[in-house]
């Protein structure tokens, strides 16, 4: 075994020129794929294990399952008590939490490096080994109910949100919000969840990410201790149904007694990292092209919308390349008060006419490319930005040759490359335009 | 085996070993000071900075004054206009903000090293000679006026504003810290002149470093950056808040399905000999997450809540204890009796050694975690300034969490906790109270 990991570390240097978070990496013999970045300013490690399974993954009718999963975990085992896995964490100094996206499901500690074991040992312990009951199960759905709650149905803007994603997608799974419907969460049984455990939560079907001040030395004995012996699942494939071509335009108005600044928004189905449409280059045009559009005071929609013509308190665009499925891209902007939401609306659609007529020009482009790659060495500052990186990128099956090489993506998109992906994304495309606005403003 | 998990904790009591530089004072030719701490892993500079005097210092009428000012310094300063000294930020990935607390007005720079001269003029400059351009200012007080519409129909904006108006009446610190409508749209460009020309002095300032800087660099850089600032801001004095806490409960009505819950009891100065014991204290009770007594009876048994929290806050002339929830309309009742009676039962019964033992590994151990980018280390070493702590804070910040003992907790939970006057503003439509 020693040999094997001399070899890996003098191989590393090689491919690591103009890369990002320089990471390492080995697969345990059960198919667990293990990542290192190194960061040693503080003696501390950040564990994470990522789950290639989300909201997107969930059986029909049983909306909300992988959220209400991830709270799950922390419930007992055959080792631990329900709730003492974040109660020994905080006792050795550490902070841990979870999440779930459409595509994933992670699990994460920091702790100082020497606790390390402790909390691969556990979190090892869960994969295999969680505990359900009603008893544990009852107390939580409630509490999720209470996250729906304080997350959407107090907020208007974000229960439009969902009600756009249910038109933007008409087939796919991405129409429904990870958390899940109300009602679903209302009715998911225990068996659900036991079945849901079974088939998911499996070290085939996991990322484990390490960031932190450690070698691979140190770290490949621990994995191989505590993530080793748990044996490999089936092998899992994720079925996802995919999206027709739209036939028609959707408007989706939400008005409310509790909205005091209107808003619109247009969306469209766009590439991602794992469903580029036969283009790779797509998700990256796109991000310059984001960058363009919406990275501050000087880019184009907030100059034009915001500055020069007065319209809009705040405008933008947002795009997100980092999902297994057919993504979204979104165009926004909140009129000034006494501008009409069709006023604003006129104004956005002619900024994307322009766009697709003109395209952008070579030095919006260079400018762009040189924000976003200087964005790469800040990433590297920040403990813990690496292994969200990495992990949410190998959850979508990307390799780390391709989260390494993003500068160099980003750096070889050229004016034909955004040209086309604007043609690709916007172009005669039945979309949805969504409007929020106050109980008595006119839509 | 959750006995062995136990056992490997009392071995593993140790702290980890702290591994940054250690916090060195530079001292400028001018005589500015900063706490700098030298990172060479990343080609990263990040400086912060904070001039003592914040929004409540805001003329009354011209509420919003400070918060205005910190969102227009980075809009044009010199003979750059706002879209010139924006571009430029961009163009070299400058990120430079101003920003207003209650109590200080602070900034920072985040930049490549390579990039460092530049951010320092443009630092400097917007520090010493803002533009205030009638177009910026318009735009950005449009900006901020929309965001305090919206936080009026905010359950949790609205539970803290009405909280700080009741207990604090007609001080400064009733206002928030956020402005009002009616404060921003009376502000004029001759007060934002004002504002920088006589609050940002030399004697109010506090400085933090950390990056890919020598101090010998950050000597000189100090001289450029700050030295056009005048020696002295204009003389101020905020008066000692004196809170009055109130024994009902505040309803706003608001059509809204979880109500947000807000508990204010007095808090304690960070500078009392009892401060860390009511530190230790309030991570027992509701600063400790998942190890907290609220989140075990509030969220964890009875799933009344997502979240529920408590925390000291420390304002230069008051402190609180705050506790906060946010549960559906129906089960308001039931959750501000169980959080209402774990606070009698701290008080009245006090907490356990073990309590007191896991808290403190906490603490301690988690002290480390702070440390995780450039910019968190300089904004600590700014916090540590604008609370006057000593420049060794971070190597006897431990030995003060690990020198609370059971009987100090439990002494200071029997004065400090107030049952009978904790104040309760509830925004929301609740039922059955």
């Amino acid at each position: 075994m020693r040999i094997l990991i001399v070899l890996s570390l003098l191989l590393l240097p090689l491919k690591a020129q103009a890369a990002v978070f320089n990471p390492q990496s080995f697969t345990l013999d059960n198919g667990m794929q293990v990542v290192l970045i190194p960061n040693t300013r503080v003696p501390v490690v950040k564990h994470m294990v990522w789950y290639k399974v989300g909201s997107a993954d969930e059986q029909a009718g049983k909306s909300g399952i992988a959220h209400f999963f991830e709270h799950l975990m922390f419930k007992g085992t055959d080792k631990l008590k329900p709730g003492d896995f974040s109660k020994i964490v905080a006792k050795n100094g550490g902070q841990d939490n979870a999440f779930t996206s459409y595509d994933y499901t992670a699990f994460f500690q920091t702790v100082a490096k020497d606790r390390l074991g402790l909390v691969m040992d556990m979190e090892a312990n869960r994969m295999k080994h969680l505990i359900l009951t009603k008893e544990v199960i009852e107390p939580e759905r409630q509490v999720i109910l209470e996250e729906r709650r304080q997350r959407t149905e107090n907020d208007p803007g974000a229960q439009l949100r969902e009600q756009i994603d249910t038109s933007q997608y008409m087939n796919h799974p991405y129409r429904i919000p990870v958390i899940g419907w109300a009602h679903e969460i209302a009715t998911l049984s225990l068996e659900d969840l036991t079945t849901f455990y079974d088939n998911w939560y499996r070290p085939n079907n996991a990322v484990l990410v390490v960031e932190g001040d450690i070698t691979m030395a140190e770290l490949r004995p621990l994995a191989e201790k505590y993530y080793g012996p748990i044996p490999r699942g089936p092998k899992l494939t994720r079925i996802r149904p995919t999206e027709p071509p739209a036939q028609a335009d959707r408007r989706v108005i939400k008005k409310d007694e509790r909205v005091r600044q209107a808003s619109l928004q247009r969306t469209y189905l766009a590439p991602s990292y794992g469903y580029d449409q036969g283009d790779a280059r797509a998700p990256y045009a796109l991000q310059v092209l984001e960058n363009i559009l919406s990275s501050g005071a000087t880019s184009r929609l907030y100059k034009s919308l915001v500055i020069d013509q007065k319209l809009a308190i705040s405008a933008g665009f947002s795009y997100s390349p980092n999902r297994l499925d057919i993504s979204e891209a979104t165009f926004w902007a909140s009129p000034r008060p006494g501008v009409s939401i069709d006023t604003i609306e006129q104004a956005l659609l002619k900024e994307i006419h322009l766009l697709l007529e003109k395209g952008v020009a070579q030095d919006e482009i260079k400018r762009a490319q040189k924000s976003l790659v200087n964005d790469a060495v800040f990433a590297r500052d920040h403990l813990g930005t690496g292994a969200q990186v990495l992990g949410s990128s190998l959850a979508i099956n990307m390799t780390i040759d391709e989260v390494e090489d993003w500068p160099n993506k980003i750096k070889a998109v050229t004016k034909s490359d955004i040209d086309r992906a604007i043609n690709e994304v916007f172009k005669d495309k039945y979309t949805v335009t969504g409007i929020l606005l106050g109980e008595n403003e006119k839509s | 085996m959750r006995s062995l998990y136990l056992a490997l904790i009392a071995l593993l009591f140790s702290l980890p070993a702290y591994a940054l530089a250690p916090v060195q004072e530079v001292v400028s030719k001018d005589g500015i000071k900063a706490w700098l701490i030298e990172d060479h892993t990343n080609p990263i500079v990040a400086l912060k900075f904070a001039f003592r005097g914040g929004s409540a210092l805001d003329p009354v009428g011209k509420e919003g004054l400070a918060r205005l000012a910190s969102a227009t310094m980075d809009e044009g300063s010199g003979d750059m206009d706002s879209q010139a000294f924006q571009a430029k930020l961009e163009d070299l990935s400058i990120s430079l903000h101003f920003e207003a607390g209650m109590d200080s007005f602070g900034g920072s720079v985040t930049t490549l090293r390579e990039n460092l001269k530049p951010a320092t003029q443009m630092l400097r400059t917007a520090l010493s000679t803002p533009r205030f351009d009638k177009e910026p200012v318009e735009r950005i007080s449009a900006q901020l006026l929309a965001s305090l519409r919206q936080s009026e129909e905010d359950p949790n904006s609205v539970a803290a504003r009405t909280l700080y108006k009741s207990i604090f009446g007609d001080h400064p610190y009733g206002r928030g810290s956020k402005g009002t409508i009616k404060g921003i749209q009376n502000i004029t460009q001759q007060d934002l002149k004002n504002f920088a020309k006589t609050r940002l002095g030399k004697d109010n300032l506090v400085v933090g470093v950390s990056g890919d800087i020598t101090s010998d660099e950050l000597k000189n850089l100090l001289d450029d950056v700050f030295g056009p600032l005048p020696d002295k801001a204009s003389p101020w004095k905020i008066a000692k808040a004196q809170p009055v806490f109130f024994k009902d409960l505040k309803v706003i009505d608001k059509p809204v399905p979880q109500s947000s819950i807000l508990f204010a009891q007095k808090g304690i100065d960070r500078h009392d000999p009892d401060f860390y014991p009511a530190y230790v204290l309030n991570y027992i009770l509701g600063g400790g997450g998942f190890s907290s007594r609220l989140t075990e009876e509030v969220r964890e048994k009875r799933g009344l809540v997502y979240s529920v929290y408590s925390y000291l806050v420390n304002y230069d002339q008051a402190n609180l204890w705050l506790a906060g929830a946010g549960t559906q309309n129906a089960r308001v009742k039931e959750t501000l009796d169980v959080i209402r009676h774990e606070w009698k039962k701290a008080a009245t019964e006090g907490v356990s050694a073990q309590e007191v033992q896991d808290a403190k590994t906490y603490l301690t151990g988690s002290f480390a975690l702070r440390f995780n980018s450039s910019d968190t280390i300089a904004a600590i070493l700014v916090g540590m300034q604008k609370d006057k702590l000593p420049i060794d804070f971070l190597e006897t910040r431990n030995k003060q969490v690990e020198a609370v003992s059971l009987e100090d907790v439990n002494r200071v939970a029997k004065s400090l906790l107030q049952p009978q006057n904790l104040s309760a503003i509830v925004v929301g439509q609740p039922e059955g109270l």
